[in-house]
């Protein structure tokens, strides 16, 4: 089993209502922790399993991305609202290399390290709000919200 | 999390337990690929149904199992994909017709990786 907890913070923001996970990213095994938590936190909001399992799936693909070409950062995952409904925020950070070209980097097929190219692509898919930010250089920052369908 | 493969007279069953990390994926790799000469094997059946995401990494990672596996001469069935999780992987990109070279087999959650070029 995967052992959640050690690596992870947890804390409850001043209004008491919203939590907000870290989970600090540098291995293939912080991905799944990342993965599991974010599962949790839709689950805990009511998501159906389809919904829970695309978030986790989004999940996976930004760590392993700060993992691959960053090396090291976070996933932060917050409950959020719109007017109606719940939903589970995924801010995915690293103080890497950034992305040189962003137009590129969304598109299908496209990768720098030989491998499919559908994490970015795909996660705009599996979510319903997608924000990409990266400075050439600087690091690369992915928010992503899922509403509770 | 290693992955426990049993033998079935000409067939490797490999049963995933629980959630894999990227290097567990690629040690289960390892393992079947050196097995399959080793205990003859005709056919290496994968069962998934303890994975809740299955992302491009591991999808990749499959596919390549099955390929390497083809050319040490028996071949790969995935079975247990969870409806979920293949709906996901469609999301994703991973269509099973499609680029990623993998199509639905003759029963529901099957998937038997298939190779062009
Ligand atoms: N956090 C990141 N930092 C730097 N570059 C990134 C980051 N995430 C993605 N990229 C760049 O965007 C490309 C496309 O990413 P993605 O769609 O996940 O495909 P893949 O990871 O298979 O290459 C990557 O090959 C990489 O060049
Ligand atoms: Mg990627």
């Amino acid at each position: 089993m995967i052992l959640v907890g050690n690596a992870v913070v947890e804390r409850n923001l001043a209004a008491g209502v919203e939590s907000e996970i870290h989970v600090p990213i540098a291995s293939d095994q912080d991905v799944v922790v990342a993965r599991h938590k974010g599962r949790a936190l839709a689950t805990e909001l009511g998501f159906s399993g389809r919904d829970t399992t695309l978030l986790a799936t989004a999940i996976s693909e930004l760590a392993r991305n700060i993992v691959s070409y960053a090396g090291r950062g976070e996933i932060v995952l917050r409950t959020t609202h719109n007017s109606d409904r719940p939903g589970v925020m995924v801010v995915a950070r690293d103080k890497g290399p950034g992305i040189a070209s962003i137009e590129q980097a969304l598109r299908e097929g496209y990768s720098t390290s030989g491998s499919l190219g559908l994490g970015l692509p795909g996660v705009r898919r599996l979510v319903d709000e997608f924000e990409i930010v990266s400075e050439f250089g600087e690091g690369t920052t992915v928010t992503v919200r899922k509403w509770k369908g | 999390m290693e992955v426990p493969i049993l033998k079935q007279g000409e067939i490797l069953i490999a049963t995933v337990q629980a959630a894999l990390t990227d290097s567990d994926l690629l040690q289960l790799r390892r393992a079947l690929v050196e097995k399959v000469a080793q205990a003859r094997a005709r056919g290496i059946i994968i069962d998934v149904t303890a994975m809740d995401v299955m992302d491009s990494f591991a999808s990749r990672t499959m596919r390549e199992m099955a390929h390497m596996i083809r050319l040490r001469g028996a071949e790969t069935v995935i079975v247990g994909i969870q409806p979920d999780v293949a709906f996901a992987m469609v999301q994703l990109g991973l269509s099973m017709g499609g680029h990623d070279g993998c199509r639905p087999g003759r029963r529901s959650g099957v998937l038997t990786p298939k190779f062009t070029g």
